[in-house]
Formats: structure tokens, sequence, C-alpha cells
């Protein structure tokens, strides 16, 4: 019983809803913060992000006409999603009994399920625009999706062969971090854009490139829902770079964790207002033709031990 | 594949004025295009003849809040044309001055625009920061940011004074240098390249049987200027070159647009070192009878305005053609068969600017009422009344 209880509390409160929640809309507060000094703007004061989230609460949630479970449970999923993220990857780096075999591979499930419960919920809409930023996001995702599990391969394999998560932090903890070697550079860069692709941040802001498409996958939603993806959004933007430090960077059980993430994060930042939005060909060439052939050569390099 | 039809307008992030552009697309690809205008019309021609000469370029220079000095310009050109008025010098030069300025400052906010449209916002305030300056220029010359009312039948409203002179220069220094920064910045990103090289392609034959006027025009090779072909104000007295690109297509269109801010300001420094000792105006005491046109660069093209007058304080007829309206039907070419991406940014390659360009349009039920037959069809009833009626 006291497991469950255990499980329900770390779930909702720590590292679970609330601390993600918070963490995640103070860094988005963040992130337009310094995307506004970048663009000579002043950007909005620090609760600008918990009152929009409010707000949406407090708003009414139209249901368009199609499926109307779909539709709104895949906002819930992809929230549950990465909440669970992050409370399997704090307890395989704090509590290394906890972490179990095949985690890793349950983490990349679960990093898959924000941009398919996406795709669902815009299909589900049946609204023109949502479908064609439904396909362009799947698009996006089988893109960056292959050199993701390709790099992710290569860093299991380097761990002998172990999908333990807790094992991949000891060998990074007894063999210095993934990162200090070539192959590991190359993971990194990676995972960097496949980060930037996922929470759909420019260049990768197709599927809701509103010029084109208004709000694309999110053009039907509004009040909870729309800030139920809101909130996902928020929190993968404190998980993904945890993620990256867990498993190229030597885990995040020390207090280094701090500056590599504010390093990780100010890429994302830069990166972000740098540059113009790509074409869906294009984001599927740089991934499949630019980043692919890259993974693979990381792999090849891995297997040298470099 | 089955055909779908995505909406932009009448209300779209894409653009901040009403307008509909009917994309018929197969799967992420536009097969056609329908364009709808006339969701803001405001009826300026008809109020204009309700109103004294004095009072329509206030009039006029509402019809676009960017090009706000080419129409009152066009329409005191197409006065002076009908009375044959010969404006003094120094009027003509301060003419020159604030339509340049208008130029910059309207190039700028394309390309801060267009930055927008791919996503790039970083670009987008950037140039919206150096168009700051231009706009406290204005400020300082005319009095107001927007709708500087300068103009005026016989001259201008406001002199340029001599202490003036050396700040805008001072201003004109920072905005080059600023401009050169953003000219190399688009022209140099490899992305920028790949999203716009070769994309929305309108060639020359194109563009000449589509009639399109300014930069599109230029950016297609097509090498007309009104200021060039038509001399008018100071444009004959100064030096400076027709920036013309052959390619056709977006990235063509912003290098065309970039580069003639050099060559805006170019003249203003000319105009502000020649600047002739001449009033800057004349008094008119009475308009004949006749008809006039007038007809003056805007930042998107040829502004065309036609004016007949009774001899009364009141024109009897006035006619605007705002280039945009010549400019939107060549977007039928330059869209088809690009990705919905890439459309948009066709749509917003030739800087248009709906609000002078709409054109009346009734609608029932959704459904477009009147066709352009039917409305000429009333125009010729109305016109063979009105005749009958003064045949009376």
């Amino acid at each position: 019983m006291s497991n469950y209880l255990k499980f329900l509390l770390e779930f909702l409160i720590f590292p679970g809803l609330v601390f993600v929640a918070i963490i995640g809309l103070l860094l988005s507060w963040l992130d337009r913060k310094i995307s506004a000094r970048l663009q000579w703007r002043v950007g909005p004061p620090w609760y600008q992000c918990f009152a929009d989230i409010i707000k949406l609460f407090g708003k009414e949630t139209i249901i368009p006409q199609g499926r109307k479970l779909i539709f709104l449970l895949a906002p819930i999923v992809s929230a549950i999603s990465v909440i669970l993220i992050s409370v399997l990857l704090y307890n395989a780096n704090f509590y290394p009994q906890c972490s179990f075999l095949g985690d890793i591979i349950l983490v990349i499930y679960l990093l898959a399920l924000p941009p398919l419960m996406t795709i669902l919920g815009a299909s589900a809409s049946k609204n023109p625009l949502s479908s064609v930023g439904a396909s362009r996001e799947m698009t996006l995702y089988f893109a960056y999706e292959l050199p993701f599990v390709i790099v992710t391969i290569l860093l299991i394999m380097k761990a002998h062969g172990s999908i333990r998560l807790f094992e991949l932090i000891n060998y990074q903890k007894t063999h210095g971090a993934y990162l200090y070697s070539i192959s590991g550079v190359i993971t990194f860069i990676i995972y960097l854009f496949t980060m930037q692709a996922k929470l759909g941040y420019v260049p990768f802001d197709i599927a809701e490139a509103e010029q084109e498409i208004m709000a694309g996958v999110y053009t039907e939603y509004s009040g909870f829902a729309l800030a139920m993806f809101k909130l996902t959004k928020a929190m993968l933007l404190f998980v993904f770079p945890m993620f990256i430090i867990t498993l190229v960077w030597g885990g995040i059980n020390s207090i280094s964790t701090l500056w590599k993430f504010a390093i990780i994060f100010i890429l994302t930042v830069l990166v972000k207002n740098t540059n113009p939005r790509v074409r869906i060909d294009q984001a599927l060439k740089f991934f499949w033709l630019g980043m692919t052939p890259l993974a693979i050569l990381g792999l090849i390099l891995g297997l040298y031990k470099l | 594949m089955s055909k779908r039809i995505v909406p932009i307008g009448p209300y779209h992030p894409l653009q901040e004025e009403p307008e509909f552009f009917k994309l018929i697309v197969e799967g992420e690809t536009v097969v056609d295009i329908e364009i709808n205008i006339g969701y803001n019309h405001r009826g300026h021609e008809f109020l204009s003849p309700s109103l004294t000469y004095d009072q329509i370029p206030f009039l006029v220079e509402r019809i676009c809040g960017i090009c706000s000095n080419s129409h009152p310009l066009a329409f005191v050109l197409a006065v002076e044309d009908m009375a044959h008025i010969k404006v003094p010098e120094r009027a003509l030069y301060i003419r020159t001055i604030v339509h340049e300025l208008e130029r910059i400052h309207s190039h700028l906010l394309w390309i801060g625009l267009a930055g927008h449209f791919i996503g790039y916002n970083t670009i987008w305030m950037w140039a919206w920061r150096y168009r700051e300056p231009v706009l406290d220029l204005f400020e300082m010359i005319t009095g107001n940011r927007n709708h500087y009312a300068m103009n005026k039948v016989g001259g201008v409203r406001r002199n340029i004074y001599h202490d003036q002179i050396s700040h805008i220069e001072k201003v004109l220094d920072l905005v080059e240098s600023k401009v050169s920064m953003l000219t190399k910045a688009v022209l140099d990103d490899p992305v920028l390249h790949a999203r716009l090289k070769g994309i929305g392609i309108l060639s020359k034959e194109a563009a000449i049987s589509y009639g399109v006027v300014g930069p599109t025009a230029r950016a297609s090779g097509v090498a007309i200027d009104v200021r060039k072909d038509d001399p008018h104000c100071a444009y004959d007295k100064v030096e400076w070159d027709i920036v013309v690109e052959e390619a056709g297509d977006i990235f063509a269109k912003a290098k065309v647009r970039l580069l003639e801010c050099f060559e805006s300001i170019k003249i203003i420094r000319q105009c502000l070192k020649n600047l002739p000792d001449t009033p800057i105006e004349i008094r008119i005491e009475e308009l004949p009878a006749g008809e006039g046109i007038g007809r003056t660069e805007a930042p998107r093209g040829e502004v065309f305005h036609y004016i007949r007058g009774n001899g009364s304080h009141h024109p009897v007829r006035h006619k605007v053609r705002a280039p945009s309206y010549m400019n939107l039907p060549s977007n039928e070419v330059t869209v088809k068969g690009h990705s919905i991406a890439d459309a948009a940014l066709c749509l917003a390659a030739i800087d248009p600017c709906y609000c002078c360009t709409e054109r009346v349009a009734v609608f029932e039920d959704g459904k477009l009422k009147y066709t352009w037959n039917d409305l000429l069809l009333f125009s010729w009833k109305k016109t063979e009344q009105i005749r009958a009626r003064l045949r009376k």
C-alpha cells in the first residue's frame, strides 16, 4: 500500500506534476524573456506563464464534432507521459534500486507519446488546418526519431548492452561521461536537434506554423485541453534536458547539473531565435540525410570506443 | 489524392488585414488559388468629390497607413497637372525627401514582416527597431510618425530647416549601417537561401502580362519605375539607379527591397545637399475645369490618381489605382505547385496592402452576389441614367 502511496505522491507532487509544472512554466518564462531581450523587447513578468495556464483552465473548452473522447484524452495522456518520464529519471538517478530492466526503452516510448497524442488529437478535431498540421507533425516525428533511436542504441551499446537507466549512469560514473568522446558529442548534437523538434521550436515549429496554418495541430483546442498541451510543452522543456544530461552528461545527481542544464537551455533558445522556420521536406532531409548518417558514423565510432 | 481547401483569411495570422485566399490543396501542394478581396471597402473615391481640394490630401492619406505619402503626392500631382501649376523647387525637394524616407520605412517594415512570416521573429523585431529612427525623423520633419500631411496643392506644408539637416544626415548614417547589417544577415543566411531561393518565381513574361508594378516587377527583370519613367518632384535632378533583379523569386524580391533602401538614402542625401532656397508653396486662387493625372512610385509600385474638376472647389471624379491591385493577381502564377508553407510566403512577397486595394464586393449568404460583369453593367446603366438626366 505504501508503495502505491509513495508512487502517487511522487507522481503528483515531487518530482511529478506540481514540481515539473512549476519549473517548466518558470523555464518557459525564462525562454520568453531571453527571446524578448534578444529581440529588443521587454518580455513578460515571471508569472505570465502561470497566468496563461490558469486563465486557460478557467475558459470554456469547445469540443468540435468528431472523436470527442480522443480529442480530450490526447492532451491528458501527453501530460501524464511527460510527468512519468520525470519520475523515472528522478528515481533512476537518486534511487538506483527503483531503476528496472528496460526503463530506458519505456522512457523512449513515453517521449514518443506527446507528438503521437498531438497527431491523434489534431486528427480527431477534423479541422483541415489541423490535419495539415498533424501530417506535418507525423513527418517530423518520423524524421527525428530515426537518428534519435540510433544514437540511443549507441549509448546502450557502450554500457555493455544494458537497458537500465541506472547502469548507463553508473557506467558514466566510472568511465567518465559519454559527452567527452567524439561519438558522445555526435549524440549530444542529435539530442539537441531532437529536443528542438519535439518542443516545436523554430526551426522545427512546422506543425504549428501560425503564419501558414493558424495554430496547426492546436487550431481546435481551447480551455483546459489547450492548457494541458501548453503544460506538456513547458514540462518537456525541463524534462528533455534532464534526459540528455542523464544519458550523455553523467547523470543529474550532482550540483554541476545546474550549469549543464543552463548550457543546453541557452543553446536551445539561441537556435530558436537565430533561425527561420524550415519547410517540412527540408526538415525531413535534414534529419534523414544529415543527422542519420551522422548517427551511423557515431555508432561506428562508438564501436571503436571513440 | 483528394482536394481540400485551406483558407487563408478573411481573418488569419499571416496578414493583418482582411483578405481571403482560398488555397485548393492536394496533401501539402497547392494546385489552385482563388483570390477574394473586398472586405474593407471604404468608399474613398465616393467621398472625395464631397470634399474640397485642400481636404482631399488628408482623406487619400488614410487610404493606406504605410504609403501615406504616396497617395496625397499622386493626388496633388494630378491636381497640379489639371491646373498647370508650377511648384517651387524647394517644395519638390522636400516632397522627394519625405517620399524616399517613406520608402525606407516601408521596405524595412516588409523585411520585418517577411522575417515574421518564415518564423524568424528576431529579424522582425530588429528590422522594426531600425525602422524606428526613420519614424522619428518623420515626426521631426512633419510632426507625425504616420500620416504626414506634408503635401498640398501647390507645395508642401512644412519646411525643412537648416538645423534639422545635420540631424537627418546623422540618422541616415545610422540607418544605412543598420540596413547594411540586415542586408548581410539576410543575403548570407544559408537557411534563408534554402527557404527563399527558387520559390514563387514570377517570370519576366508573366510579370509583363499581369502588369505587375514596383519591386515585384523589378525583381522579375522588368525595369520599370515611375521615378525614372516619368520624372516628377526632384527625381530627375539627383543621381540614382533602378535596382533590378532577374530571378523573380522571393529572394530577389527581398534583395530588391533591401538594395532600394540604399538608393533612397542616396537620393535623400543629395536632396539635402542641394536644397534650393525658394518658398515652399505658392498661393493658388482658382482651379480651372479639366482633368489631370498624377502618378508616383509608392514603395509597392505605381500609384495612379485621376482627377476631373469642373472649376469648383470639388473634383467631380477621383479615381485611385493602388499598386497591390496590380500585384495581387500575379499570385495565381507564383503560388501554384508549391507547398502551403511556400504559398504563404509567396502571398506575402508582393508586399500586399489590402486597404488601398479594396474594391466593392457584394456577398449574400456567403456567396458573391454580383460578378465583375454585373457591376460593369450597373455602372453602364448608371452612366446612361446620368447622361439622360443631363440631356434634359
